[in-house]
């Protein structure tokens, strides 16, 4: 087993991201709660979503510590993922638009 | 030559040498971890696929998307609260990533009474998790009348995507409680110190099937975090 490295930390470490991922969670709650609208809401709910996740990945699952080998396995197909969301994006706003001007305009 | 972990170079050096390296690429980590890993990457192609084709019909239909905030609100006292069980419930799934991280930590120590009882809170927070789901899942069938083909607020859609994305999510937490139990089972009779054979594996195991276990846990926890911004906040 010596090949196989284990990490250690004060347990501190966890109860601060937990402390902070209740932080995160509450201020996102509020973003629904008080009501905020339009581009304000979407990029701080973005923000909080990211920040949570970003702190459960390198941290919870401890791929902050973890060598480059898999964390560039882990992280780039990720990535590859945000242009799979923008070409259905589009593709949706071209759905959209046909709806709007076949269905809703022609009838 | 020294090929002990703390050699090998890091950061992108290291990158490049573990992968043109050879026999393995992912140096200092065990096979079921290494394993783990791609499956939650896989996992995450499908939680992608279903929250994508939820942006889809959510962006490209007509008719008024459903408030979130309106439908999953909750009666307290008399007064609306929009939100609440749904907020709830992110606190508690959170908490069980918290003790599913000091569960580690323990398990890491071979700590064995103190990472069965972290374990067996985990799987507490995880089973109420799942409870709170099937009350709001029977408000909103019972109720509200939501149906996948159909609901009074608003888009057809909203049914279908909701049941498929929170049950896919529910299921997976359901999964892992069970695992939960046998492991924190298995940590509290000493198996892991004892080399005692698994009943369905029939191999020993050790204390890295904790952080494993726990890799499943937060990858739940994760999935969540984008369930929460992207279906009830948006």
């Amino acid at each position: 087993m010596s090949q196989y490295k284990t990490q250690t930390h004060k347990i501190g470490v966890y109860l601060w991201i937990w402390a902070l991922l209740f932080v995160f969670s509450f201020f996102s709650y509020m973003v629904d709660y008080l009501n905020f609208e339009g581009l304000l809401r979407w990029t701080l709910i973005l923000v909080f979503m990211v920040s949570k996740a970003a702190l459960i990945v390198a941290v919870f699952m401890h791929l902050f510590w973890e060598r480059y080998a898999i964390v560039n396995v882990l992280l780039w197909p990720m990535t590859l993922m945000l242009l799979f969301v923008g070409i259905m994006a589009a593709e949706s706003e071209y759905t959209l638009f046909t709806r709007l001007f076949y269905f809703v305009a022609g009838s | 030559m020294n090929r002990a972990l703390g050699n090998l170079p890091k950061g992108w050096g290291g990158f490049t040498h573990d992968w043109s390296s050879d026999q393995r690429a992912f140096k200092g980590m065990p096979w079921n971890k290494a394993m783990m890993w791609i499956f939650l990457l896989s996992d995450t192609f499908i939680f992608m696929c279903v929250l994508i084709s939820y942006m889809t019909g959510r962006a490209s239909t007509a008719v008024s998307w459903p408030n979130p905030s309106v439908v999953f609100g909750l009666e307290v006292f008399g007064t609306s609260v929009p939100l609440l069980l749904i907020a709830i419930m992110t606190f508690v799934l959170i908490s069980s990533s918290g003790t599913m991280a000091i569960a580690v930590k323990y398990g890491y120590e071979k700590n064995r009474k103190l990472c069965a009882i972290f374990l067996l809170l985990t799987a507490v927070c995880g089973a109420t998790f799942v409870g709170m789901q099937a009350f709001e899942w029977t408000k909103l069938i019972l109720h509200e009348g939501i149906r996948p083909w159909g609901n009074p607020f608003g888009a057809e859609q909203f049914g279908a995507f909701f049941f498929m994305i929170t049950g896919f999510h529910g299921t997976h937490v359901t999964i892992g409680v069970i695992f939960l139990l046998i492991m924190a089972r298995k940590t509290w009779r000493g198996d892991f110190d004892t080399g005692r054979k698994g009943f369905f594996t029939s191999v020993t195991s050790n204390y890295r099937a904790i952080e494993i276990m726990g890799l499943y846990w937060h990858f739940v926890d994760l999935v969540w975090v984008f369930i929460f911004a992207f279906f009830y906040l948006w």
